[in-house]
């Protein structure tokens, strides 16, 4: 809040301040400052004046320059045509607001949540609170005294503090993605008679009266189990959807030793995902049952004995075929549980082309009947060596639960000569791969629905789209399967759409700002410098061979100048980056600014929060003026590092998605324990320890066996979601290449020197990971496999799509490339 | 439209082309000793001559360490499972039909019903699909846009064989793609590494079941995705190197790919059929369109810089034939907005030309045809024709334009010493003083022809050219006739939906 406030006072310099205040507020700002502008919209003014009074406030933070005044000006009017209190502020904000800078996203946000929740104020109560509560404990970090908070706020305690940007999320989320789904859905639902139709002539199947046969089954499929069993069917892909839904990823999850793996399976919501389906699977056997008919059909049957013919109708032994049925069901539900998570299909892979979901349906189909059909056998098999040894229990379980007797006609299924029943076995395959082709069907269909291509407008149509444009989704801390289909649309509309590219290329109407290129650029440099990042922390780890090094002294901090108007973006001066200095520059670069940073930067606020609050209330900033490019990009995530302390030396990449937005505070709060100096000793004496500890255990073979990492493993865990680096490099570079002849402005030329300095640092630590030993072999490849396992080669990927965007950029610009500023 | 009589007359016969200058392609004694005045203009080019004594026929492949060794016969089953690994069940027929006392009467016998039904249906197949029934080595030989080829490789790998196609990955500098007889290769050679031979360690294998031989290559121009075809698989795979994945791109009609050509622009590919018919990809949403031809099948094909026109020749007719592909189309997404007909841009037919020494005959079917990056300069490899020039082939060049509207002028023809019949042509992907022209010649020789012109494409990096050099004239500068425009020309239509409207005869298109 100090921030805010602190921005609004007229600054010294109009233009300076713009540049520094559009940028670091473009950038995704803490829940806390979202509701912070939520709030303020969604009080429910009472009069128009008051509500224009506090949007001009608003207006006032974002662009203090001559189109901000005038904007001013126009917006009392503005107001005064809409009278309706609530409908017109949401709707006049946005027109005020300029495009893509940041505080717009304030009453477009509340607008989305307002449309979102219900219409009576619980969210916005909700939310309100919320940001009171926020903005005080960010007010009490930050170094100036709050104001007092407006005589409006209302300041009741309010505990959803993380449901309004939930649901914001779930409504962008629902808004890309709802529709398709649920046609997806649809679809298996409307794909399953087909299915269920050639069950039924299959397991009707008699070579040897096919006339017989095929009259049968064409009796059969009309008759009442068959319809109803499709309706208890209908509920279970909706069910099988729904668990697809809620466990997608689009980062795999690696697990890096045997351990991690045992215990992602032994996690609980695996654990309920497993139950739930082998549930499932005994339901779907049982529908099996129901429409093969036969003998399958009933638990119980009378019994065939002969000797007990009188009291034939009295008694009723266990129909142990139907039993058999059930429990297969249930045990290749679990199956599918199973091996759904260990071959990470769970995970969406993205399409290496655009093509119709047609065609995408028809290609899958021939590889998923097979890939049934196949896993069926095999877990057919399983589970006649788990019901021969073990078949007993359940039969005497059920047998006595239901007061059944057992037949002593029938020979037992868990005996050798009961197990080779060709009819049950043919009948348990089909039943298998019957359930494995429904759910498969629905999982591919949900994958093609949810990785197919979805153009986000680069500007907005009408005001109240803005949430939903591209610079705005890039930027915004989104869920990431939306980021992923941003960055892939950006990729899309880079190659092959030129008229959305000159959208990118184009200028805010007034003022002229490129608001479009410089959040997308900034967006997918931000990207690249986080993998960078990450990748030499990996490489220090691998060289130190996890071992904890003692922290190395700080670079001596150069000339303290106060930071006021330079930025990366605006100013390429300032991103000036000596190639011979390069690979000493890459640390240099990187992990200065940590030892730079200053006590008192509030832990709660937005990480980018901080670095712009430095800057705006002038506080001398230690950082060389030289690094000051690619600092200035990297600073919000490098400030985030804090020193190599254990914890973030044994573990340097955690799994699955590092979003760059999600701070850890207690590392943070470690660095600057550190920085003052007690506590040095004691953290020492904790490594040594540890150390202790480590080399004790690492004598146990067994411990070895599940703690070791693999080597493999560990570096596809690095490069798990680098899919969303590949295509900012691709998106990126297509820009940058078409915009040789495509941009009229030459507002990429402002950017081309960091750029180009981002990708060669990315290349440098890239070509020293592809040293590191395992990098650069190439795991064995699985060909023609339902399972895909085209993430644990993305880092050859990106190291492809690297080079040839450094090569696109460089051969289209040539040797102009010389005359760049700042860049040699 | 275009046609032979108005070439030039070819150079006699124990010149060399060197280069183009002026318009006028300028002949010499050797490559070694070009003409004083062209001294200024010379361009460092590297001198390769490949002799052919290093080279190892294949035919010295089949005896190589074989005969040093004693000859024994393994068991029968040894030399099934033999046949098995390298033929399949055919393999396995064969080996036990033609097995003497080892196997049992009646299995022999069974063997050989088999595989007479096997062959029965193979033949039955191949009538449908003719080229199926060809070696493959004759169906790289077929398709290959290459004429009388013995490739050798010096990148050694054990899957390498029968290697028909190579492309260099765009954008990269160091990946290569090989195609082989049973899979793709695709080799990463670092040319910052010292080592000369690289091991088959840097091969990195891709291979899909069906798919084979591989005949075709093409990768996208921005470097993304490699397309391979093969004549058997009627399935086009794009792949995604990196992850090893492949996407079938399926027709059922056709019975194969022969070859594939991507635009520069990289909006749309060409992939032709063994069959009378090909079709144009479009590379964004991959929907393609299908044009029959009814004549024969595409030979080859070459598009315009912009990705807008498609030249291509059909096999047995002496034509280029050429597709436009409009430009409003492009945003369009999944369409691949071709135009309705093909017009026929140059008549290729033998013809007589008045040469100072007599009468010459010119003429026949084109085999391959490349277009300079910058869409001013197209070479015709033609093929070898007993009455021309006694069956050797013959390189065609024109000057074409292609905005605003497409014209396509005789230059000249392009010679090389004695005794030597081209190979291979192409052109250097970015030359920027015009266009140059590399020639595989039969001798070994590759050599480099530049022709100077204005650049339409790179006008400001030819600052040396513009001085000594007044751009061309529009006409031309031996004939000043525009011998095709589209404005004046009246082509036969060809329509692809119905394709009956073939009407014409070929003494219709001498102007």
């Amino acid at each position: 809040m100090g921030v805010w406030r602190r921005l609004s006072r007229p600054p010294p310099r109009f233009s300076s301040v713009a540049a520094a205040a559009s940028r670091p507020f473009g950038k995704a700002p803490s829940p806390g400052c979202t509701e912070r502008v939520g709030e303020r919209v969604a009080l429910r003014p009472p009069s128009p004046s008051q509500l224009s009074a506090s949007l001009l406030r608003g207006q006032g933070l974002q662009v203090p320059s001559g189109t901000a005044r005038r904007r001013r000006l126009q917006l009392p009017t503005g107001r005064s045509r809409g009278p309706r209190p609530r409908g017109g502020s949401s709707q006049a904000a946005p027109r005020a607001a300029p495009s893509t800078s940041g505080s717009s996203r304030g009453p477009a946000s509340f607008e989305r949540l307002w449309r979102a929740g219900n219409p009576a104020p619980a969210a916005a109560a909700a939310a309100a609170p919320a940001g009171t509560m926020a903005s005080a404990s960010a007010a009490a970090g930050a170094p100036a005294p709050p104001p007092p908070p407006p005589p409006s706020l209302p300041s009741l305690p309010g505990p959803g503090n993380a449901r309004s940007p939930a649901s914001l999320e779930r409504d962008r989320l629902w808004r890309v993605l709802g529709w398709r789904i649920a046609t997806s859905v649809v679809w298996s639902v409307l794909l399953l008679p087909v299915c269920t139709g050639a069950f039924v002539f299959f397991s009707s199947l008699d070579v040897l009266h096919p006339v017989q046969w095929v009259s049968d089954a064409l009796h059969d499929l009309y008759g009442s189990c068959v319809l109803s069993s499709l309706l208890l069917l209908s509920a279970l892909v909706i069910v099988i959807s729904v668990f697809n839904i809620e466990f997608y990823t689009v980062v795999p999850s690696i697990p890096c030793s045997r351990l991690a793996l045992i215990g992602k399976i032994v996690h609980p919501q695996q654990v309920m995902h497993s139950l739930v389906h082998s549930a499932m699977g005994m339901l779907m056997a049982w529908c099996a049952a129901v429409m093969t008919k036969d003998r399958y059909h009933v638990l119980a049957v009378p019994c065939t004995d002969a000797d007990s013919l009188e009291s034939k109708a009295a008694r009723a032994c266990l129909n142990e075929h139907h039993l058999f049925l059930l429990l297969a069901g249930a045990f290749m539900g679990y199956s599918y549980s199973l091996l759904y998570f260990v071959n990470n299909m769970n995970y969406l892979p993205f399409p290496i082309i655009q093509q119709y979901k047609f065609l995408r349906f028809r290609r899958a189909l021939p590889l998923l009947l097979r890939h049934s059909a196949v896993e069926s056998l095999y877990l057919l098999r399983n589970f006649c060596f788990l019901y021969y040894f073990l078949g007993y229990i359940p039969k005497a379980w059920v047998s006595t639960a239901m007061d059944l007797q057992k037949d002593e006609k029938q020979p037992p299924l868990d005996s050798l000569s009961g197990l080779f029943d060709l009819s049950l076995l043919y009948h348990v395959w089909l039943c298998g791969v019957f359930l494995l082709v429904t759910w498969y069907t629905t999982w591919v269909l949900f994958r093609i629905y949810a990785t197919e291509a979805h153009a986000f407008p680069v500007q907005p149509m009408f005001t109240g789209d803005v949430e939903e444009c591209l610079p705005r989704v890039l930027n915004d801390n989104t869920p990431l399967i939306i980021k992923y289909l941003a960055l892939q649309d950006l990729m899309l509309l880079s190659q092959y759409s030129p008229s959305r590219r000159q959208e990118v290329f184009s200028l805010s109407q007034p003022g002229g700002h490129p608001h479009n290129w410089v959040a997308i650029s900034r967006e997918c440099l931000a990207l690249l410098n986080d993998l960078t990042q990450r990748l030499v922390m990996y490489q220090e780890a691998a060289a130190t061979n996890g071992r904890v090094k003692p922290p190395s002294s700080p670079v001596e901090p150069k000339k303290p100048i106060v930071m006021e108007e330079e930025t990366a973006f605006q100013t390429p001066k300032a991103s000036l980056m000596p190639k011979a200095l390069m690979p000493s520059l890459v640390k240099a670069s990187l992990f200065s600014p940590k030892f730079a940073s200053p006590d008192t930067l509030n832990p709660v606020c937005s990480p980018y929060g901080d670095s712009v609050s430095n800057r705006a209330v002038g506080i001398v900033d230690i950082k060389s003026p030289r690094h000051e490019g690619p600092q200035s990009l990297q600073s919000p995530q490098l400030t985030r590092r804090g020193p190599r302390l254990w914890t973030s030396l044994t573990d340097p990449q955690s799994n699955g998605p590092r979003s760059p937005h999600a701070s850890p505070p207690p590392i943070r709060r470690e660095a600057q324990h550190k920085g003052r100096g007690p506590p040095w000793k004691l953290c020492l004496w904790l490594q040594n320890k540890q150390e202790q500890v480590k080399s004790f255990l690492a004598k146990r073979v067994l411990i070895v066996y599940f703690f070791s990492k693999h080597p493999e493993a560990s570096i596809q865990a690095v490069f798990s979601d680098a899919q969303m680096h590949i295509w900012a490099l691709e998106g990126l570079s297509h820009l940058v290449a078409a915009s040789f002849t495509e941009d009229r402005f030459g507002v990429v030329q402002t950017t081309l020197p960091t750029i180009l300095s981002t990708l060669l640092t990315l290349q440098e630590a890239v070509d020293k990971h592809f040293k590191l030993p395992h990098v650069s072999s190439r795991p064995p490849r699985i060909s023609g496999s339902l399972v895909d396992t085209s993430y644990k080669t993305l880092r050859f990927a990106l190291r492809a799509s690297l080079k040839t965007a450094i090569y696109r950029i460089t051969t289209t610009f040539g040797e102009h490339l010389n005359s760049l500023v700042g860049f040699k | 439209m275009c046609s032979l009589s108005l070439f030039p007359p070819s150079p006699p016969w124990d010149q060399v082309t060197l280069y183009e200058y002026n318009n006028e392609l300028v002949t010499g004694d050797n490559y070694e000793s070009p003409p004083p005045d062209f001294r200024g203009q010379w361009i460092n080019l590297p001198v390769l001559h490949l002799t052919k004594d290093p080279l190892k026929t294949p035919g010295r492949l089949d005896h190589g360490t074989k005969t040093a060794f004693i000859h024994h016969r393994e068991s029968i089953w040894k030399r099934c499972i033999n046949a098995w690994r390298d033929m399949g069940v055919s393999g396995v027929l064969n080996e036990v039909a033609n097995s003497e006392e080892e196997v049992f009467k009646w299995v022999k016998t069974a063997s050989g019903w088999a595989l007479a039904l096997c062959r029965w249906g193979a033949s039955l197949h191949g009538s449908l699909f003719p080229h199926l029934s060809l070696r493959s080595e004759d169906l790289i030989a077929e398709f290959a846009q290459v004429t009388n080829c013995t490739i050798v490789p010096s990148l050694k790998h054990r899957l390498q064989r029968n290697v028909a196609a190579l492309a260099w990955k765009p954008l990269s500098a160091s990946v290569l793609a090989v195609a082989c007889q049973s899979c793709i290769l695709i080799w990463t050679l670092d040319p910052n590494s010292l080592s000369t031979r690289p091991s088959s360690g840097c091969a990195q294998v891709l291979s899909h079941p069906g798919h084979s031989p591989v005949t075709s290559l093409a990768w996208s121009p921005n470097g993304g995705r490699l397309l391979s075809a093969s004549p058997v698989d009627a399935a086009v795979l794009v792949w995604d190197i990196s992850t090893e994945t492949c996407v079938p791109l399926p027709w059922f009609r056709g019975g194969g790919v022969t070859y594939l050509l991507w635009s520069p622009d990289g909006s749309k590919v060409l992939a032709t059929t063994p069959s009378a018919v090909f079709r144009v990809w479009e590379a964004q949403m991959w929907t393609c369109e299908r044009w029959p031809t009814l004549s024969g099948r595409c030979q080859t094909g070459c598009w315009s810089p912009d990705g807008n026109r498609l030249l291509f020749t059909v096999l047995g007719e002496p034509l280029i034939y050429s597709l436009t592909f409009p430009e409003h189309s492009r945003e369009g997404k999944g369409q691949v907005g071709g135009a309705k007909t093909a017009t026929i841009v140059a008549d290729l037919s033998e013809t007589t030309i008045q040469t100072p020494n007599g009468e010459e005959r010119l003429g026949g079917e084109a085999h391959s045809m490349v277009w300079d990056p910058s869409g001013e300069r197209l070479a015709v490899l033609m093929k070898g024709n007993p009455r021309v020039r006694h069956g050797k082939p013959v390189i065609l060049l024109f000057r074409t334009r292609n905005s605003p509207v497409f014209e396509l002028l005789p230059c000249g023809i392009v010679q090389g010493e004695p005794g030597a019949w081209a190979q291979m042509i192409t052109f250097h992907p970015s030359f920027n003083k015009g266009a140059l022209l590399t020639v595989c010649w039969s001798t070994g020789r590759i050599a480099h022809i530049p022709l100077y012109f204005v650049n339409a494409q790179f006008p400001r990096f030819s600052p040396m050219l513009c001085r000594t050099q007044e751009p061309p004239a529009g006409g031309g500068g031996s004939t000043h006739v525009p011998l095709f425009t589209e404005t004046a020309s009246i082509s036969s239509p060809w329509d692809p939906s119905s394709g009956t409207s073939w009407s014409h005869s070929p003494s219709s298109h001498l102007q």
